[in-house]
């Protein structure tokens, strides 16, 4: 009786714990430090089991529909309202199933990696609230199916982001990275709410399923759709506006900047979201298609090449970041620009949505650890400047394992997850456009070589005589690091039956409007 | 018999099973190739100091090559390209809202025209 | 009335170029600032003013004078939306007064130590 009542109240559960959890915890911080560890990692443990549950039962029996306030929460549309949801709906289909995994698996590894990692700065009440903060955000914004509390839930993250960006201060310039990451942000959340308002301007209604319905080309259409992907692309890191992303990512604490990647990939989301359940074929698919495309082609090349001279090894990954940003951009893009044809999208147009989707969650996986392993060198050496180390790999032997997985990973080395989902963007890409697959092949190969330069500097050659005494990382981040390692591995091994049962699921799930709407709108 | 599925992409098939089976083939022929190696020496003395051409082994801290050095032929190679993508990294907060807003109105004029 | 309905529209427009072309020209960080929110104030108006109906009172139920109301909905968006403008605000100038004391300056010129 109560697990059914925690099943089916699940969406909600998911987003309340979080932020119940973190109001309480500068109180809970004033008992001890230890309690408040014990507090944070209790939220996050609860946080992820309500992320799992949820995501099971989706992927068990199809979309789940939760109607705050309402006297059921299946019941979306009220029997006196004239067939129109009118509370604020979350719909949990598959595609933000897969979504909530990912936050629940890095969220859970990195509160595990912060322990530890974190315990020597000060006002960590305030860093642990904020990093909740995130969490809710997160799991509101992939679970949504209203457009405004999209925006709202945009809004909580970006702000506790920028407020965990700035938390080091280090000299003034992790503020300034703040600074940058938060202007931007703002005006890229007031663009979405214009075309927010622009949509209930001409079709009275925020839910997305509603819209979705009513929803013909205009020009204002197209103008809130352009607004859409512009500010949603602008949040994930699509060249070229990803020019805040290396500053924010290498001056956040290290936990911070792998849960940064899940929320770049939150709003990735989002304009998937946007571009496949609110439009779909409506829109000009080839047109839209090609400019995802673009943006994508652009992000993998530059984001690899301006990784390469890099000196500071976390401005690196973040470049490396908006690199494999581009490869989820330009799978999704290809399934797009031939959304409208059913035999295109039978023979390459699904399989590249599920290698751009399966790209996601391999993505969050090796990044998150490689950024924790970097933030456990920085720990235990207190730099970042590749020209500054070396010689590490005869003391800290676990985070050079973790490192190697990492890095062969985000290099498509098989036989890890990486490889796994490149070969569906290769194959399904080089039958839409030879050269694009090529491209991709060539951003690759600089990836991988740019990790060697990583790893040599890092981890090779002799001992250094002022890093003689450098002990491995601690316990607790060697655990973190191990959730996420053992993922990569685990995917990398078992490609067919994670496509089969998760991202094919999620890719029918974007592609099917018809689908997400009648789950809401009850058939009507 | 589910957990060793095949990934079927569109044009092919890959299972890493296949590939671990393969990989086990090739370490153990290398095992068996290096096992014929050279067992009779004595660690520690000249036999297993490094070679470099009878010069004295420099200290530890200058044999190193650090990070920013090791692709420099690489850079120099496509400084064409790299003197004109790096500069647009300005690091000014108007200059990224800038391109923000440019990307924008391409975007808009390129949406609004095909359609 | 055709030109007098869109009149606050024409002021939506003025005032999100006012805010956006500060935001892009400005050098200082604190106009900067003032620039985000003449931008988020254009936003308010304008979800403020499509609810609009000719000849509609406000949508309050009590000793209403006509049942022909304005649209409530956006009323309750842009509140939302002015509390986010508030929180942000107060972030944005936290950050100005921490790097006032950390760089000296407000210039963005100046701010300029992550670059490449």
């Amino acid at each position: 009786m109560i697990t059914d009542a925690i099943i089916a109240n699940s969406p909600a559960l998911l987003v309340m714990i979080p932020l119940i959890a973190a109001f309480a915890c500068p109180f809970i911080g004033r008992i001890s430090p230890a309690v408040r560890n014990i507090w944070v990692v209790g939220a996050m443990v609860l946080t992820a089991a309500m992320a799992l549950l949820l995501a099971g039962e989706v992927f068990s029996s199809g979309t789940v529909v939760y109607t705050f306030g309402a006297s059921a929460p299946g019941m979306s549309v009220p029997p006196d309202s004239g067939g129109i949801p009118v509370r604020i709906v979350f719909t949990v289909d598959a595609m933000s199933a897969l979504m909530q995994i990912i936050g629940a698996i890095t969220g859970l590894s990195i509160v595990l990696y912060s322990i530890a990692g974190d315990r020597r700065h000060t006002g960590l009440e305030s860093y642990y609230t904020l990093y909740l903060l995130m969490i809710a955000g997160v799991m509101g914004m992939v679970s949504t199916g209203d457009l405004f509390n999209f925006f709202v839930f945009l809004e909580i993250l970006s702000i506790s982001s920028a407020g965990l960006i700035a938390y080091r201060i280090d000299r003034g310039v992790a503020v300034e990275a703040a600074v940058k990451y938060f202007v931007l942000s703002t005006i890229g959340a007031m663009v979405i709410l214009v075309a927010i308002g622009i949509f209930y301007g001409e079709y009275d209604a925020l839910n997305i399923a509603v819209i979705a319905s009513r929803m013909q080309f205009t020009l204002l259409d197209q103008v809130a759709l352009v607004l859409m992907i512009a500010a949603l692309g602008m949040k994930c890191g699509a060249v070229p506006m990803h020019f805040w992303t290396p500053d924010a990512y290498s001056m956040a604490p290290s936990s911070i900047t792998a849960m940064l990647v899940v929320a770049s990939q939150a709003s990735l989301y989002g304009l998937f979201r946007v571009v496949f359940t609110l439009y779909n074929v409506t829109l000009n698919a080839a047109t839209v298609g090609w400019i995802i495309i673009v943006l994508g082609v652009l992000s993998m090349v530059v984001g690899v090449t301006m990784a390469i001279p890099q000196k500071d090894v976390k401005r690196l990954m973040a470049y490396h970041a908006i690199s494999q940003t581009g490869y989820m951009l330009l799978g999704v893009g290809v399934g797009l620009a031939v959304l409208g044809n059913q035999s295109l999208l039978d023979a390459f147009g699904y399989v590249a949505m599920e290698g751009g989707i399966f790209h996601i969650i391999n993505h969050a996986m090796y990044k998150g650890l490689l950024f924790l392993t970097a933030g456990a060198i920085f720990y235990r050496i207190g730099t970042r400047n590749l020209n500054r180390m070396g010689g590490l790999g005869h003391n800290m032997k676990y985070t050079m394992v973790f490192f190697v997985i990492g890095a062969l990973a985000i290099a498509g080395i098989p036989p890890f997850n990486g490889f796994a989902s490149k070969l569906m963007i290769y194959e399904s890409v080089f039958m839409f456009n030879p050269i694009l697959s090529i491209i991709a092949m060539v951003v690759s190969i600089l990836t991988l070589a740019s990790f060697v330069k990583v790893f040599h500097s890092i981890f090779m050659g002799p001992r250094l005589p002022e890093y003689a005494d450098v002990k491995e990382a601690p316990a607790p981040m060697l655990i973190g690091m191990g959730i996420l390692a053992a993922v990569v591995v685990l995917f990398g091994l078992f490609p067919g039956v994670v496509v089969d049962h998760l991202i094919e699921p999620a890719a029918q799930a974007l592609v099917n409007q018809g689908a997400y709407i009648s789950a809401v709108m009850g058939g009507a | 018999m589910d957990l060793i599925a095949s990934l079927y992409t569109g044009s092919g098939y890959w299972n890493p099973l296949v590939w671990l089976i393969a990989i086990v083939v090739v370490f153990v022929i290398v095992y068996l190739i290096w096992s014929r190696g050279e067992s009779g020496y004595k660690k520690g003395t000249l036999q297993t100091t490094p070679f470099i051409s009878g010069n004295p082994e420099p200290e530890k801290s200058g044999v190193h090559v650090p990070g920013g050095n090791l692709y420099w032929g690489y850079t120099e190679a496509l400084k064409g390209y790299y003197s004109r993508l790096v500069p647009l990294h300005t690091g000014r907060l108007n200059d990224y809202l800038l391109w923000y807003l440019g990307v924008t109105a391409i975007i808009m004029v390129v949406v609004v025209v095909t359609a | 009335m055709l030109v007098f309905g869109t009149i606050p529209y024409l002021v939506i427009v003025a005032l999100a170029v006012i805010g956006l072309a500060t935001v892009a020209l400005k050098r200082n960080l604190i106009k900067i600032f003032l620039g985000i929110t003449i931008f988020e104030s254009a936003i308010n108006l304008f979800l403020v003013s499509l609810g609009y109906r000719d000849g509609a009172v406000a949508p309050i139920f009590t000793d209403a004078p006509s049942t022909e109301m304005v649209m409530a909905t956006p009323q309750a968006l842009t509140l939302t939306s002015i509390v986010i403008g508030v929180a942000t605000t107060a972030l944005l100038l936290s950050f100005a007064v921490l790097i006032w004391k950390h760089y000296g300056t407000v210039d963005t010129d100046k701010i300029r130590r992550l670059k490449e």
